[in-house]
């Protein structure tokens, strides 16, 4: 079997509902804003309140996020991104923590052209855990999905509220760790979702799976982050943090001195939230 | 093939996938969509109803079919081969993105949607877009990039008169690609309502079938044409490839027809040597995007990169899947022109000929400038006008360095 020594998707759940809350998700783009400062802000997410970690492959045409992750891609891919450099610094935060599970999220094209065998080795050899490909439904993951269970890297599939019965047999067949839910029906950090839907939607779902439920894509604050948490197992916050990297950007902050600490902050603020939805 | 007295269609393969090729690489919020489409075009293209209707409308509005035409000065001046033009320039709205556009404006009316959105590169597939809305009364908005907006002033004015909503799209290199990326974000946002028409034959499966199926009239026309006229089959197909929509449904019909030469021809830019060209069998290799696994430009991360061309239809750094696979058994060849080029045949053409021609098929015209000279005077090329030259007198002026 593979390289995975333990199942760190599965063993935080398990803590999580031990503990009886919920966990946070925080997103932030590979290299955003340089190596350096990305990688300190990783190494200091889980002493944040970061159950979980979610990291973006930038790519040149991310057709399903926002403009604030489309702005933090772009910038990544003007220096250069290469994904050997996400894979080092995964590996540095594995040398100070080795439990907090950490997710790629990204499209299918840089996967593909590293070579999908090569790409689930060296990713789960750094210390990835989960891998989301946004274009790349069950029915064309085949590919990937043989190389994931081969290495124990879980494949999370998308939900979205345009899912329908027939679809969930399909996806549930390849999917894995948990399932992410989509709360609205369009692109990444734009529109807020309908919390009667989300509600309705994740009740659906599980009746369908014991897989365990995130939910992303419209949570912009704390408030919203509390009222997600109650409704599903994890929230996810993405466009709300990589924006506080764009200010500073755009604020010329020297050398982004303070910027991993207002990402902390504000990382501790939703966390609290969270664990304020309780169980 | 469906066929009766009054009309044929070309009932193509149904396949999500040609070989390795095609699929698709959607997210989930759009593969239920996708797949209610290609339902609804599976029992569209049965439905005798459906395609009567599709038939009137292709004659009675777009004015097909279009003239098979024999290029006599052209051939006199190449010295070689006889030279054809199938004209699908002289459709209603100028180019042969008509036929698509009807096809699936039809289709779009039948699954009861409200609002149309479409990608345009030049803007004939943004015009012929903004057209079937116009006399079908829905909803249109235009995804365009800022650049192409800039160089194609007089198609952005006829969408507006046409009561399309223009968006411009500043993002990256402001062409088709990111024209393409903006549509698909806005049906992720818009799915109840809205019907994505795809104007080349790529994105996610259907399309790719859908829009080759609905181009397949202009082989289909010119197989019957020059048996008439010549009692015998072409020696030498020849059209442009962007996406590749024109010359799919050039060649499709013709595809078991081996003797039948099947030459496409990319953009080459400002060559092939650098990176200022959108010629993606020629330059790139296979990956994933909107939609579907293809030959892409890209660098050796997977990013996508810039493509390049003089005309404004082919500057995308994609290819439809079909092409991919024609290209990897081999039963189309496919060879480039540049810019230069490109801009000379549109000259020669307008002088020998009294047709202006789209920068797209010169660049098709660019090649058999250098086939016809080598091959036997019996043989025959036929190349598809696929679009006329109105909308880039004001780039090819510019590049001339005529003031207008």
């Amino acid at each position: 079997m593979g390289n995975n020594e333990y199942d760190r998707i599965k063993d935080r759940f398990l803590l999580l509902k031990k503990e009886k809350r919920k966990g946070l998700i925080p997103f932030i783009t590979a290299s955003d804003p340089n190596i350096d400062v990305f990688e300190e802000i990783l190494i200091g997410l889980p002493g944040s309140g970061a159950d979980f970690i979610e990291i973006g492959i930038p790519f040149s045409d991310p057709m399903a996020d926002g403009p604030s992750i489309q702005l933090s891609s772009r910038r990544v891919l003007q220096k250069k991104f290469r994904l050997k450099e996400l894979f080092q610094s995964v590996s540095k935060l594995r040398k100070t923590d080795n439990i907090t599970p950490v997710i790629l999220m990204g499209y299918y094209n840089p996967i593909f052209t590293f070579g999908i065998k090569e790409f689930v080795s060296r990713a789960v050899r750094a210390g990835v855990d989960a891998l989301i490909v946004v274009d790349l439904p069950p029915e064309e993951a085949d590919e990937l999905y043989q190389h994931a269970i081969n290495e124990n890297l879980h494949l999370i599939f998308l939900i979205a509220p345009t899912t329908n019965e027939q679809r969930f047999s399909v996806i549930l067949e390849k999917a894995s760790g948990f399932l992410y839910y989509v709360s609205i029906k369009g692109i990444t950090g734009t529109s807020s979702a309908n919390m009667t839907e989300v509600k309705e939607k994740i009740n659906f779902i599980r009746t369908k799976t014991s897989l365990p439920v995130a939910v992303g894509f419209g949570i912009k604050n704390a408030k919203q982050a509390y009222e997600f948490a109650k409704y599903s197992d994890v929230v996810v916050v993405g466009s709300a943090i990589v924006d506080i990297i764009s200010k500073s950007i755009k604020d010329g902050e020297k050398d982004f001195t303070s910027l991993p600490s207002k990402v902390f902050s504000f990382v501790h603020t939703l966390s609290k939230e969270v664990l304020r939805s309780g169980s | 093939m469906l066929k009766n007295t009054q009309f044929s269609f070309e009932d193509g393969k149904n396949t999500s996938h040609f070989g390795h090729f095609g699929g698709r690489y959607v997210a989930e919020t759009l593969m239920p969509l996708i797949l209610e489409v290609e339902k609804a075009y599976f029992s569209a293209k049965k439905d005798y109803d459906f395609l009567r209707e599709l038939k009137g409308y292709l004659c009675n509005y777009a004015g097909r079919p279009s003239p098979l035409y024999f290029a006599e000065r052209l051939t006199d001046y190449f010295g070689g081969a006889k030279i054809y033009f199938k004209r699908d320039e002289l459709n209603h709205t100028g180019s042969h993105k008509i036929n698509n556009c009807l096809g699936q404006i039809l289709l779009a009316r039948r699954m009861g949607k409200k609002r149309i959105i479409a990608e345009t590169g030049a803007g004939q597939h943004g015009v012929a877009t903004a057209t079937v809305c116009a006399r079908f009364g829905l909803d249109c908005e235009i995804y365009m990039g800022a650049k192409d907006i800039s160089r194609q002033q007089p198609n952005v004015f006829r969408m507006k008169l046409l009561g399309a909503k223009v968006h411009a799209v500043e993002n990256g290199s402001a062409t088709l690609k990111e024209a393409m990326n903006e549509a698909l974000r806005d049906w992720v946002a818009n799915v109840d309502d809205t019907y994505y028409l795809i104007g080349t034959a790529a994105g996610p499966h259907p399309y790719p079938s859908m829009v080759r199926d609905f181009q397949s009239v202009i082989g289909q026309e010119l197989k019957e044409q020059i048996l008439k006229e010549e009692s015998r089959l072409p020696n030498y197909l020849i059209a442009c490839v962007g996406g590749g929509s024109n010359a799919i449904g050039l060649f499709y019909p013709f595809l078991d027809d081996k003797k039948v030469k099947l030459i496409g021809v990319e953009a080459a830019g400002k060559g092939l040597d650098t990176f200022e060209h959108a010629a993606s069998i020629s330059g790139g290799v296979p990956g994933i995007l909107h939609g579907n696994c293809t030959y892409l430009l890209q660098d050796n991360e997977g990013q996508i990169r810039d493509a390049h061309s003089i005309s404004a239809g082919l500057d995308y750094p994609g290819i439809g899947p079909e092409h991919a696979w024609l290209h990897e058994t081999k039963r189309v060849q496919y060879v480039s022109a540049s810019d230069e080029e490109a801009l000379k045949a549109f000259q020669l053409c307008s002088s020998l000929e009294g047709i202006i021609p789209a920068l797209e098929p010169s660049h098709a015209l660019s090649y058999i400038g250098k086939l016809a000279p080598s091959v036997s005077k019996d043989s025959i090329i036929v190349m598809n006008m696929c679009g006329r030259g109105d909308k880039d007198i004001f780039t090819v002026a510019d590049a001339l360095d005529y003031k207008i």
